[in-house]
This record gives structure tokens, sequence and C-alpha cells, in this order.
């Protein structure tokens, strides 16, 4: 059993009780809801005559169903509005603090918490929705929950909850030229397995993730869940500290100080007892692509598709499955596949770097005529910054459609979606047989670097060959 | 789709059950729902709409789809079920299509918790285990009785020792899996831990 790491002490100090069933009960610092998973929870306090115990720890914001070309309301579609006006309703009545369309503070969830400076080190942290591991890049310990513990948070302001173990994965060296966070997190996932964190939480650590800039360490933290940990977080440092600093939510003053010193003492120590370490060497990850349909299904961008004979037993079965859906052969490579739609946002590569980027690869460059391209802001920050940077104006200029943040076709709850086999080159999270909105559609996930490069060639490519 | 949905209530000692089986690793919950259902404010028609691509694929073939299958309430499937998005809306849609326990080689967390949440026993037993079910279930039907307070799944020809969290297992057999009331028990040592949280006090403007 884990001693001594973050994950130790955060649990031990947010536990209030130990259940009758062995199960802990841990208080929820910080409650994120959504227009999706929270509006079945509000019914039940209704029923069960319930009131919000904290609606100052609750925070709210409208994503999955935004549409990201016209966001006037109401909104065409008639489900998306009755969505969002139940969320408002639900708000304005537990007095849930919203930041909606056109606040300047709306966007993604897991985007929108941490640049307001409400995700900070040694909270717990639930929301509904998978990705809520993403804020654990703070030093937090967040962690996705459903529509009935969204229910509990409201309510009681704590879930019922087994301890998690711990899985320290140690990332030695530098990432190299042309390689970002992205291609990092698929090669852990794809070296561990999608179900290898099942039961664990995911310590990220070493000097490659020493390295990275907080909004890099989000998108590590963000695709835990999809190696099986629903919890994935780093040890907070002075990159942590000065990210959070005059953030509109933030402590400020005298306050700032006491954040501080408390922060810094939150760490897991040296002699730290793990369930497990895992170490791995970052220089050697190269730009990775997607081939099949989980995100432990990736090659690097000059491999082979690998063949059923090189899996082992276990992923044989999934393999089959993907190269027929992805009508891919065993042996292919994946470079120089044709691409038909390009897709940049969501939560795990939405943020302002992510566009800086691709920005930077699509400068002076066409989106190949083949190709349909669109950027999606993680928020209306980003999407602000975006403008005053002129990124926006890159992006159009290269023939990227430039729209309103939400989470669009990662999850393809608005119009945004793959129209029959399409094939995307996507820099979201879930590359699951129909996950972009058509029951064909095929997903390649990449970094958003690659989502650009393969805008301009109309095909998988090698985004190294672009930045030299 | 059951159209007499009941959810379930208090203490659940005992599921007796045809069982389905569901061949396949890693089946994710966008599968299980896809994220158009979503667009909904509660899930009472979401039974209907269980596994709705993979059924339209298979045309009338898949298991949720025949005709032998549908009065089936234990649901049998291979490793890491459930992975993927949180969305409540999968086991949701399982029960309301009319299963009330799954057995599997694994679960993926949220996925599992959701199930206790909702009062859905979730059992793993090893994949020689599954394959046997699964193999008797592609000829014949196979109808189990779960009994909780013991983890034994029976039957005519089969016997299982399952396995379950004992966690889970005495929260169903207390009715405690309906977690709210059992946390608002404690409103005192909640109302403790908020006034003790270091961050409450230097967050004065968190809002």
């Amino acid at each position: 059993m884990s001693q001594n790491t973050l994950f130790d002490k955060v649990w031990d100090l947010h536990k209030v009780s130990s259940l009758p069933g062995g199960s802990d009960q841990i208080f929820i610092g910080l409650h994120l809801i959504h227009e999706v998973t929270s509006p079945q929870a509000f019914g039940a306090l209704k029923d069960k005559d319930l009131k919000v115990k904290f609606p100052d720890r609750t925070v709210a914001t409208v994503d999955h169903i935004v549409p990201t070309d016209n966001q006037s309301r109401p909104f065409k579609d008639n489900l998306a509005e009755q969505m969002i006006e139940t969320l408002e309703k639900n708000c304005l009545e537990h007095k849930i603090r919203f930041f909606n369309i056109g606040s300047g503070n709306q966007g993604i969830v897991h985007v929108v918490a941490p640049e307001l400076g409400l995700t900070q080190p040694g909270m717990t942290i639930a929301c509904g929705d998978s990705h809520t591991s993403t804020h654990g890049a703070f030093g937090s310990i967040a962690f996705g929950i459903g529509t009935s513990q969204v229910r509990d948070v409201l309510a009681t302001q704590t879930i019922a909850m087994n301890k998690l173990k711990v899985r320290q994965i140690w990332c030695e060296n530098k990432l190299t030229k042309g390689v970002y966070a992205k291609d990092l997190v698929l090669h852990i996932i794809n070296e561990l397995g999608v179900k290898a964190g099942v039961g664990f939480a995911y310590e990220f650590a070493g000097p490659a993730i020493d390295e990275l800039s907080m909004e890099e360490r989000m998108t590590i933290c963000n695709m835990s869940i999809e190696g099986g940990a629903r919890c994935g977080y780093i040890n907070p440092d002075e990159k942590t500290f000065i990210y959070i600093k005059n953030k509109l939510c933030s402590p400020k003053n005298e306050n700032w100080d006491k954040a501080l010193t408390w922060w810094k003492s939150l760490k897991s120590d040296e002699n730290s007892i793990y369930d497990d370490v895992v170490k791995l060497d970052a220089s050697k990850v190269e730009p990775t692509v997607t081939w099949g349909i989980t995100p432990g299904q990736s090659i690097s961008i000059n491999q082979q598709i690998p063949l059923l004979d090189e899996l082992s037993p276990n992923d044989k079965l999934v393999a089959k499955e993907a190269y027929e859906y992805m009508s891919f052969k065993p042996g292919q490579l994946i470079k120089d596949t044709p691409v038909d739609v390009c897709f940049i946002g969501s939560c795990t590569n939405g943020r302002i770097s992510d566009l800086r980027v691709a920005a930077q690869v699509l400068k002076d460059k066409k989106v190949s005529k083949n190709v349909k391209a669109f950027v999606v802001p993680g928020s209306e920050k980003v999407a602000t910054k975006a403008k005053q940077e002129g990124i926006d104006q890159i992006f159009k200029d290269s023939g990227f459609q430039w729209r309103e943040p939400g989470c669009s076709m990662c999850l393809a709850m608005n119009s945004d979606k793959l129209i029959g086999n399409q094939v995307s080159a996507s820099s979201s999270n879930r590359n699951f047989k129909g996950r972009q909105g058509s029951p064909s559609g095929r997903t390649l996930l990449m970094s958003p670097a690659m989502v650009a490069a393969a805008a301009i060639n109309g095909k998988v490519s090698d985004v190294r060959e672009f930045i030299n | 789709m059951k159209s007499n949905f009941i959810p379930p209530i208090g203490k659940i000692s005992n599921v007796n059950g045809q069982c389905i089986s569901l061949i396949g690793n890693d089946i994710d919950t966008d599968r299980i729902i896809p994220a158009r259902f979503l667009k909904c404010v509660n899930f009472d028609s979401l039974g209907e709409s269980v596994f709705e691509d993979d059924r339209r694929t298979f045309k009338g073939k898949h298991p949720f789809d025949l005709e032998e299958n549908k009065n089936a309430s234990i649901l049998v499937v291979n490793s890491n079920f459930g992975c993927g998005s949180s969305r409540e809306h999968a086991p949701q849609a399982l029960m309301r299509w009319g299963i009330k326990a799954i057995i599997g080689e694994s679960f993926a967390d949220i996925f599992y918790s959701n199930c206790i949440a909702i009062g859905i026993p979730c059992f793993t037993l090893p994949k020689k285990s599954i394959d046997e079910i699964q193999n008797y279930c592609d000829n014949q039907s196979l109808l189990l009785e779960i009994d909780l307070k013991n983890s034994l799944a029976k039957s005519k020809d089969l016997n299982f020792n399952l396995e379950i969290k004992e966690s889970s297992r005495k929260m169903f057999l207390s009715g405690e899996w309906d977690a709210t009331s059992t946390l608002l028990d404690n409103k005192n040592l909640i109302d403790n831990k908020f006034n003790q949280l270091p961050y409450i006090k230097f967050n004065t403007n968190f809002l």
C-alpha cells in the first residue's frame, strides 16, 4: 500500500469517515458541473427533497452540447437548448456560479477551471466527466464521477469511494523536437495498456515531466483515464504556482502567501512508497498516432501497424476488431494515410499553447483541398488570447475554420460530426468506434502539431519535416 | 426494452435471471450509449438506445436483439468493460433494457462505481470461467442464481465463486449502495472537515 505520496496526503486530509462497508467518505473541495451529467442529479435532489450543501464549492459551465458555428440563443437544436436552459435554471435556483456563453469565461470545463485559478494543489476535485483527471496537473486529486455521485456531492459535498493504489510513472530525459506531451501520453498508454490503470492513481514524474509547461502537464493528466487510471497527478512546483498566480479566483495578497506555504509542503516524500513504479525514456518517444479503436493502439509515425502475431494474446481480440473497423491492413504504414477531416481542440489539446504550436506549422501554408479543417478553442479566454496574438488569422489564412469554444467533435454532441467512414486527424482523446459522430467514422489521435501537418498534406505526416 | 421498468431499491441480496453474453474487450461507454443519446435531462428513454450503433451494424444479430435474450438480466462480458466516458447513462441504459447484474473479467473504474451507485452488482471471474459461461450461452440459455451473501452463482450445470469488492458486497446487502443518506448521516463530520481544510480559508475570493 502506498505511503506518503501526494495522493496519500490529499486523500487522508479529505477523509471524512470510514463507511460501514469499508470504503471512505471523501470531501470534495471543488465540484465542477456541466449540462450533460448534472440535470438528473438536480432532479434526484428534488425527488429526495435535498438542498445543495455548499453551493460555493460547485462551479458550472456549458461545453458539451454548445454549437461552435452559431452560438446565438435559442440554439437551433431544441434538445441542446433544453439542456442549457435546465443548467441555467438549476444554477439560478441553487445559487451556483455559472460561466455561461458570452461571460468571457465559458469553455470546456477542464480548460476553464485552471485558467480561472479554481484548480489548486492539494484539493480534491470531482466532475461528472472522465477527463477531470486533467486537474491533477496542479497536484490536486481529481477524478470523474457519474451522475449519482454528482448528486451526492451536491447534497453532501462528499462521495463514497475506495482509496486507489498509486503507480509512479517516471519519465527519464527530455522529449525531442517535434515531440509533444500528447505523444508522450499516447506512448505511455501504449506501453502500459488501456486497463493497466484500473484501481490506480498515476503519479507522473521525472525530468521529462518537470520540463513540461502546465498546459502540457494537463494534456498528460487528462489522458490518464485512457490508460484506465481515474486519477493522474503531478507534484506541484514553481511552474504550478506561477500559473495560478493572479488568476481571477486565485488567492490574493496575504492569502497568496498562506496558500504558497501550504502548497510547497505538498508533494510526495523522497521516501514515498508506491504500489508500483514504471520507468520510461521520454527521449525515445517519437510523434505518435493511433491506428485503432482504443487510445492504446498507437505507433510512432514511421512504424507499421502491428501484425497480429506481434501482439499479446489479450490485445489480439481488439486488434482484429480495429483492423476491420479502420480498414487498415496489418503491416501497413500509418504515414501517408489520407485524412478527410482535421480537428484541433478538446480538453486534451485545446489550450493556447496547443493553438500556438499548430499555428507555427500552418503559417504561410495551405490546408489540402481534400480536407475539412477546423479549430475549436478550449474556452472564450483561449479564443480571446489567440485573437490578440493573431493566431486566429493564421488558421483562417491556411484554410482552417475558426470556431467558437466547446467540446465539439471530440465527442460530437453538437453538429460537428464525421460523415460516413471519413478519417479524422484529431487532437482529442478518444478514437472509439463512432466517437466523432458517425457510427463508421474513423479517428486518428495525434498532437495538434501533427494535425496541422496532416491538414497541409492531406495525409498523416511527420511534423518534424515542417519545423526544421 | 422492458416497459415496466422499476429501479432497484433497498437491500440487494439475490439476482436470479438469464445470462446474456457480449463478447469483446475494452467495450467503451460510447458504444454502450452513443453521445447523441446524452442529449436528455432524464434517463427514462435510454433503454431502447443501448448499443444502438453496434446493433445497427449487426442487423438484428446483436445479442441485445436476439429473441432468446429478450428476458435476460445478467450480462456476461470480457475485460475492461465500460472504459472511457464517465456517463452514468451507460449503466442506466443497460438497466433500463433489463440488466440487473454484470459478470465480467474486469471493469473500468468509473463504470464500476456508477453501477454500484445505481444498484447493479458487478462481479468478476477469471477469463477461463467467463469463456465457459459465454460458450455455454452460445448453445443454450443459462439461468443463474446469484447469492451476494456468499458470492456464489449457481445453475443447473455451472457453479462459480464470484469475486466482488467487499465494500460493494456489504453495501448491496445493507442497502447502502444508494449512498446519499449514509453520507448525510455524517453531517457534523462533513462540517468539521470543511472548517479544517486549509484552502477553504485562503480562498476568500474563490467565488
